[in-house]
């Protein structure tokens, strides 16, 4: 199995997604590193909106991700419940 | 009764799908005419997938608000004298590089997907291409302004468009994108679209952007996240591309393959730039190149690789080459470069013992086997007043244009040389990727600007070295090129923090 992985920018809005992703993806490896957050987990990623919500306490859309994603790896499939990242081994 | 709100699917077919139209009065291939030269054949452009479903309304509002942070960010930077907080001078020669080497390269990766985006049938590849088009603008633009603030405070950056054309290690990068560009649009999204921006520029973008933080760099750091954040975008597109074709038919799987090989060899070549700027630019390090390379491309393109397999594609045909040439690849391109610095707008230096340690501690198997007896002379060279110059031009790989510096990888000690005739003229090649691609088009490859050539053909402002440098590369000689370790860049960096350098320290303890 290959691990997908997320970076987002080290601020304080990507705090509660990454909070949001360890909840939803409880294997999840989490990198600090300079200015940024790196996350991996084997095989698949979810990040759902409904737990992001829960944590920012408000509203939040997936596709905001992108003001603070870095980088990714895995095939993306994207709604408007969540963003997921897989890899067909 | 209020409008229902559209979910992102409907919203992304209405807003990108249902802009196609029939086409009922001019026949397919006129208006798409470079859709089949290549051999790719397309039977069903609806089959296209964008798993981000950006529409054109959600891309502006996103991206604008990333400008504002981005812009705030800058401001910040120059009204607090941020060129102060860097680690040290020194690491402004990577931001030189950079500016000169690569922001040039997003302008033509602008012109390019703008280009070719135009070149497809399919309305949901030619959104994306729109969209990738308009970032590559955005990552030029916000480059160029985020270093200009460098350019009030240091040497070697002004000229940096004037430079990208015409200066001999810039046209690696430049003949990239070049090549690129004059290839056909299917051979353009695998070149730049997913054996770059998927496979590569996370080397370029992650790591050193990550290590531009660690020294101090706030303006680079956030222009290479906030481009990066497009990135990810960007290889989305570049692994749909590939996964398209590669479902279209099964002829397109050899094609593609092939312009895999060739095109991550090519970028592999490019960013030998990249590694030096990590190992040995970066005053204080984050990780090393080797390191760097083994969780972007040898993990995560591993990664890549198994989940294509599917599809009947392999590994690129030179990745073992690749990967056995990161122990070696940022020490050999360094010391071309302090070879050459008289001739470069950027300065290098010989490490200090403590990032000598760093090096002998990230590369076991061959700093000190290799590489530091070299340096050390060089320094003792330097110490005695007899810094060490090569005043001979080198001759360059006729494919990706960088001089003939790099090794065999099974003997590090002797330098690998290719060869290949053509229509009764012999070329030369730094390694077999490029002999390779080379021997597939050499009708192409003939027709290289090699800078060496075109300094000895006369092309290139004179015959003495002055003419060349100072004339037609436009290098304010003693200033923005020779060492760091005398330059005004370093007085001007000592003056401000109250430093004395090793010569001023020595004359006044005598």
């Amino acid at each position: 199995m290959s691990k997908v992985y997320l970076a987002l920018q080290d601020n304080e809005e990507s705090h509660y997604i990454v909070e949001a992703v360890e909840e939803d993806n409880p294997a999840v490896t989490v990198i600090y590193q300079p200015a940024m957050i790196r996350m991996e987990n084997e095989g698949q990623m979810v990040v759902r909106r409904e737990t992001v919500e829960e944590k920012m306490g408000r509203d939040w859309e997936v596709q905001s991700i992108h003001v603070n994603l870095i980088t990714l790896g895995g095939n993306v499939e994207e709604d408007d419940d969540a963003l997921t990242l897989s890899w067909n081994d | 009764m209020s409008p229902k709100k559209l979910s992102l699917k409907e919203k992304y077919s209405l807003l990108t799908r249902d802009l196609e139209w029939e086409y009922s009065y001019r026949d397919y291939k006129e208006i798409f005419p470079q859709e089949e030269f290549e051999g790719i054949k397309i039977t069903d452009w609806s089959k296209w997938e964008d798993p981000f479903r950006l529409t054109m309304d959600a891309y502006w509002k996103y991206q604008a608000e990333k400008e504002k942070k981005l812009y705030a960010i800058f401001d910040a930077f120059a009204q607090n004298n941020g060129q102060l907080n860097v680690a040290d001078a020194r690491y402004v020669n990577a931001v030189k590089l950079f500016l000169t080497g690569v922001s040039p390269l997003e302008y033509q990766a602008y012109s390019g997907f703008a280009q070719v985006g135009r070149q497809f049938g399919g309305v949901g590849a030619r959104v994306a291409c729109q969209m990738q088009s308009l970032d590559e603008l955005r990552h030029v633009q916000t480059q160029i302004h985020a270093m200009s603030h460098y350019n009030k405070f240091f040497d070697g950056l002004s000229e940096f468009n004037h430079m990208h054309d015409r200066v001999w290690y810039l046209s690696v990068p430049k003949s990239f994108f070049d090549d690129a560009r004059s290839a056909g649009p299917f051979e353009y999204m695998v070149a730049i679209g997913f054996s770059f921006e998927y496979v590569l520029t996370n080397l370029l973008f992650v790591p050193f952007m990550s290590g531009a933080a660690y020294n101090g760099d706030m303006a680079t750091v956030t222009f290479g996240f906030s481009a990066q954040s497009d990135e990810a975008r960007h290889m989305t597109l570049g692994l749909e591309i590939i996964k398209f074709l590669l479902e279209q038919h099964p002829d397109n799987v050899p094609i593609v393959q092939r312009w895999i090989n060739k095109w991550f060899w090519r970028g592999t070549r490019v960013l030998t730039l990249v590694a030096m700027m990590m190992d040995y630019m970066l005053p204080n390090r984050v990780m090393s190149w080797k390191e760097a390379f083994e969780v972007y491309f040898e993990e995560a393109g591993g990664a890549l690789f198994k989940d294509l397999a599917r599809y009947g594609i392999e590994m690129p045909v030179y990745a073992e080459t690749a990967i056995a040439e990161k122990e070696h690849l940022s020490h050999q391109a360094w010391s071309i470069f302090y070879n050459y610095t008289h001739a470069a707008a950027f300065h290098t230096w010989m490490p200090n013992e403590r990032e000598m340690d760093w090096l002998s501690e990230k590369y076991p198997n061959t700093f000190d086997r290799y590489y530091r007896a070299r340096f050390e002379h060089w320094r003792e060279m330097e110490r005695a007043g007899e810094r060490f110059y090569n005043p001979t031009l080198p001759m360059l790989c006729q494919t990706c244009q960088i001089p003939m510096g790099f090794t065999e990888m099974d003997n590090p000690t002797l330098i690998a040389y290719r060869q290949s005739v053509f229509q009764g003229e012999r070329y030369n090649f730094c390694s077999d990727g490029c002999k390779d691609i080379f021997d597939h088009e050499p009708q192409k490859y003939v027709q290289s600007w090699l800078p060496v050539h075109q300094i000895f053909q006369g092309n290139c402002g004179g015959a003495e070295m002055e003419d060349v440098l100072a004339g037609y590369y436009r290098m304010n000689l003693g200033t923005d090129n020779l060492d760091f370790h005398g330059s005004p860049d370093e007085q001007r960096w000592n003056h401000w923090h109250n430093l004395q350098t090793a010569a001023e320290q020595m004359k006044k303890a005598s």
